[in-house]
């Protein structure tokens, strides 16, 4: 009966949703609209923009004019090679966070209550430590002169520094670290809600292992997987600190293309906006595929 | 039939789950475990000492330091209770007032800054302060950092206020509340643990943030993750373990209080 | 009935949710000091109509007046009357004497005051030992009763209860139906009772008003509920029966003829005006008695029976297939007819009635 409590509230919703509205909406989207229109404006060269539509930020992204800009275009790798790493990179971290954050989660999910909160409780906590903290305390153990060299080469294992810092691979491990929690716990809660009498009946049923795993336990579990690995890859994908800190000019990934573009003197206030317009165009793909699988999933 | 196929027991998910923890763990023990390392050298172990937590209070860069972790602090607190103060009354609007004009673009638009990636979000205030002539400052980062909030206080709130029937509400009005009273008599008290674990959770998100604080400061400001960075950028002193290794201890010490208060929560409910 | 002694009176009041109608134009009288009980089986509108009366819900059309005052567009905070909730509502972070407080001091009672009525409210339903208990910590059958005191303690015009016993068990829901009931005499209130269970029904109230489908059936005193029906479905909800078409031969003044399966005729009340031609005759189960198959009513054959402790059902088939049930009281002297005997079944003077649709 559609909660006649509401009488309170009823007739008030809009009242009570307008100061979060308006911070967000005046504060945010505004700034993403403005962004966007920033994105077709031209550029000052001590940063920031001169009003003047253009789609020279575009252009350049997508496009090679030569050096000064009067050669027929041709198709220009280097942006598109930097976000075709970053979905890379951030695509890897992914797999690699459900590789292990899928049997951690079962693991966890299948204890009993008591401990389970205990075994919860240990993964949350590096998801409340400082992100920043966290890549640095990564950069510190796997440097050359880091104490995971300098263990490996005192006990003889190896011979001279593995050499991980400043890699693709050291980036994949960073991103891995930071949202590995993100993986563990919506597939946790997935695992928590499915009820193994029903593996007994289908086992019941004659079904075998295999086959319950496929028809009867992926379709609960599915939804955490899926939200678990967006909730991974979208930040892994404009993820700064893990690229800037543990990789190097190699490994450079959206993010910190991004980030340039607003400081120091090669800024350029429109290219960094369009670039940010491109990326937020891929996730909000994602996120729409996300939903549609979700809904889909509910109306079933 | 349970031994062959006890799905709950694979085998070999106990070492990935030890291996899990391992990894998410390790680099923050090495930090912890250096930051009392008595030598100058960060790798070189030279006895165990205070010097560097000595460091942080009383060192040259103490005065840099503190002055960005009181920034950070004061921004968090401010930022958390905006954000809490407008989580709950958009939580109220969603699971209580029914139906109404714009409620599934509204729940979408307090989504938003979950949505849209860190490093845009960035861009578009910095580009949207430029273009309104808003000085960066501290006042930038507070206004970013209630954005980004929001969200994040709005999710235990919401899920708090899902598991409270209305049938307290409608009491407290059968027995002669006025819809103010029954609020903060009745919804207000039953509701607190999720409004703490949204608020404690709003506070550590905007303690951790670098990226947009990083975007919207104005020059000269430093919030404690901008600081670090800085220095992290000419190399990582013995000094940064040792800051890093105290945000940690905070950090366990915040985890344990929201897990304290949601089981408190817990436990409200059951007996319910 | 002098229009003062009604406590709350229910006028054509139509609910509608959106093109869904709960309530089809309801009227009803509710008297002081009795205890009313709306009955249905679940959607039939009665905890709307409750709901309607509380204040939580507003009517569509047609008005509710509480002692002559039209209750309309009054919010629930301003109505005089108390809900005992179905699954109490009982403020968890609050003690029980708290609970009991809380509707007094709302309404402007001194705290001494309040105070010392929780008190006595805590004594009246046997609880003044739990009265700092929080309501967690207390067995279904105690927060029943903290519910009530609290729904008592600031002296409603009218108590309202939503279905206040579906959370006990069988056996404390027997023992509560009678303190319930003491209560209201004690009290000298209205209370209007909200369920589905007809046993319930039957034991505590004053007068039922039977609902279906967000229409009123019928209103009248148990025994007349039960034993005269006006209507199939009222017949049918309360109680067993036996449904039989027959034909009807005539009617005048509430008496009918009828003819049985098998074409003997029968003289029964008729519950309301109806034209000759087929009707409904009601018969209930424990108002059939066997006998020599040439004096019956009706013939039968025995298609089994069913052990129910102090009765034995016995399912018989008519001669023109309808199926029936008789309720044999399980005595020494009982003898049950074996499956496959041809018996005869005789409907005692006023056991069946005649309904309509």
């Amino acid at each position: 009966m559609g909660g006649g409590s509401s009488r309170i509230y009823r007739g008030n919703g809009v009242k009570l949703m307008l100061p979060s509205w308006l911070i967000i909406g005046s504060f945010l989207l505004l700034p993403v609209m403005m962004m966007a229109v920033y994105s077709f404006l031209t550029k000052e060269f001590r940063g920031g923009v001169i009003w003047e539509f253009s789609l020279a930020a575009y252009d350049q992204f997508f496009f090679d004019r030569g050096l000064f800009g009067d050669e027929p275009p041709k198709l220009e790798w280097t942006y598109i090679g930097i976000f075709w790493r970053s979905i890379w990179q951030a695509g890897l971290a992914t797999i690699a966070c459900l590789l292990i954050g899928f049997p951690t989660a079962w693991f966890i999910a299948t204890r009993d209550p008591k401990s389970r909160s205990i075994w919860l409780f240990l993964v949350t906590i590096p998801y409340w430590v400082n992100l920043l903290i966290r890549t640095v305390s990564m950069k510190f153990l796997i440097r050359d002169t880091g104490p995971l060299n300098e263990f490996l080469m005192a006990s003889g294992i190896i011979s001279e520094p593995l050499g991980l810092i400043n890699t693709n691979f050291a980036v994949q491990l960073g991103l891995f670290y930071s949202y590995l929690p993100f993986m563990v716990l919506p597939i946790y809660a997935a695992v928590e809600r499915y009820d193994f009498a029903l593996s007994e009946a289908a086992a019941d049923l004659y079904a075998g292992t295999w086959t319950i795993l496929r028809l009867v336990i992926l379709p609960v579990v599915k939804p955490g997987i899926i939200a678990g690995c967006i909730l991974v890859f979208v930040p892994s994908l404009g993820a700064f600190l893990a690229p800037d800190l543990l990789g190097g000019a190699k490994t450079f990934m959206i993010g910190s293309l991004i980030e340039e573009q607003f400081k120091g003197s090669a800024g350029n206030w429109p290219f960094g906006a369009a670039a940010s317009m491109i990326l937020l165009t891929i996730v909000m793909c994602v996120l729409l595929v996300y939903a549609r699988s979700q809904n889909k999933g509910e109306a079933r | 039939m349970a031994a062959k196929l006890d799905l709950r027991r694979f085998p070999g998910f106990l070492a990935i789950t030890i291996l899990c923890l391992v990894v998410l763990y390790a680099p923050l023990a090495v930090v912890a475990v250096y930051s009392f390392n008595a030598s100058t050298s960060i790798t070189n172990w030279g006895g165990t000492s205070l010097t560097w937590y000595v460091d942080v209070f009383t060192g040259p860069e103490a005065p840099k330091f503190q002055k960005a972790a009181l920034n950070s602090f004061v921004i968090a607190v401010c930022a958390a209770s905006i954000a809490t103060i407008i989580a709950t009354a958009a939580a109220v609007a969603m699971t209580r007032a029914g139906r109404f004009r714009g409620k599934t673009l509204g729940f979408a638009l307090i989504n938003l800054p979950l949505m849209v990636p860190e490093v845009v979000t960035a861009v578009a205030s910095l580009v949207f302060f430029s273009a309104i002539g808003f000085t960066t400052g501290l006042m930038t980062i507070l206004v970013a950092h209630t954005v980004f909030c929001i969200p994040f206080a709005y999710l235990p709130i919401a899920a708090r206020m899902q598991s409270i029937p209305d049938q307290y509400e409608q009491a407290a009005m059968d027995l002669y509340a006025t819809p103010s009273e029954a609020f903060r008599l009745v919804l207000l008290p039953l509701m607190t643990p999720g409004v703490l674990s949204g608020f404690l959770l709003a506070f550590i998100i905007s303690l951790d943030d670098f990226l947009i604080t990083n975007f919207v400061k104005g020059a000269g400001i430093e919030t404690l993750p901008t600081a670090i960075f800085g220095s992290v950028k000419q190399g990582i002193k013995p000094n940064i373990m040792a800051i890093s290794t105290l945000m940690l201890g905070v950090s366990v010490v915040f985890v344990s209080l929201s897990w304290l208060i949601g089981r408190m929560g817990q436990d409200k409910k059951q007996a319910s | 009935m002098t229009s003062f002694d009604i406590a709350v009176a229910v006028e054509k009041v139509i609910k509608r949710y959106g093109s869904v109608t709960a309530l089809h134009g309801v009227s009803l009288d509710i008297r002081e000091n009795e205890f009313f009980t709306l009955l249905g089986p679940s959607g039939c509108g009665k905890t709307t109509l409750l709901r309607a009366i509380a204040g939580f819900e507003d009517v569509s059309e047609g008005r509710i007046l509480l002692k002559g005052q039209d209750l309309t567009g009054l919010p629930p905070h301003k109505r005089p009357v108390n809900t005992v909730f179905q699954q109490y509502a009982l403020f968890p972070h609050m003690t029980v004497t708290e609970n009991v407080l809380f509707g007094l001091l709302r309404k402007g009672w001194s705290r001494q005051d309040a105070v010392r009525r929780a008190q006595d409210v805590l004594a009246l339903v046997q609880l003044s030992d739990f009265a700092n208990r929080k309501p967690t910590q207390m067995s279904g059958g105690q927060q029943q009763r903290v519910a009530l005191a609290r729904a008592l303690a600031p002296r409603p015009e009218v108590l309202l209860l939503d279905e206040p016993l579906s959370a006990l068990d069988l056996k404390l829901r027997q023992a509560v139906r009678l303190e319930l009931k003491a209560l209201q005499r004690e009290t000298g209130i209205a209370f209007i009772f909200v369920t589905h269970d007809q046993e319930e029904a039957l034991t505590m109230s004053d007068r039922i008003a039977v609902m279906s489908n967000g229409h009123v059936q019928q209103v009248g005193s148990p025994k007349e509920i039960y034993e005269a029906p006006t209507n199939r479905f009222v017949a049918d909800f309360i109680g067993e029966t036996n449904l039989l078409d027959v034909t009807v031969q005539s009617i005048s003044d509430g008496v009918a003829t009828v003819l049985l399966p098998g074409d003997k005729p029968f003289t029964c009340p008729a519950a309301a005006v109806l034209d000759a031609g087929s009707g409904h005759l009601s018969v209930r189960p424990e108002r059939i008695s066997l006998c020599a198959e040439p004096l019956a009513h009706l013939s039968a054959t025995v298609t089994g029976h069913t052990y129910l402790g102090t009765d034995i059902q016995l399912h018989v088939r008519l001669v023109d297939g309808e199926a029936m049930t008789v309720r044999l009281q399980n005595a020494e002297s009982t003898v049950v007819p074996a499956t496959g005997a041809h018996i005869g079944l005789n409907l005692e003077a006023g056991a069946a009635r005649l309904l309509a649709d």
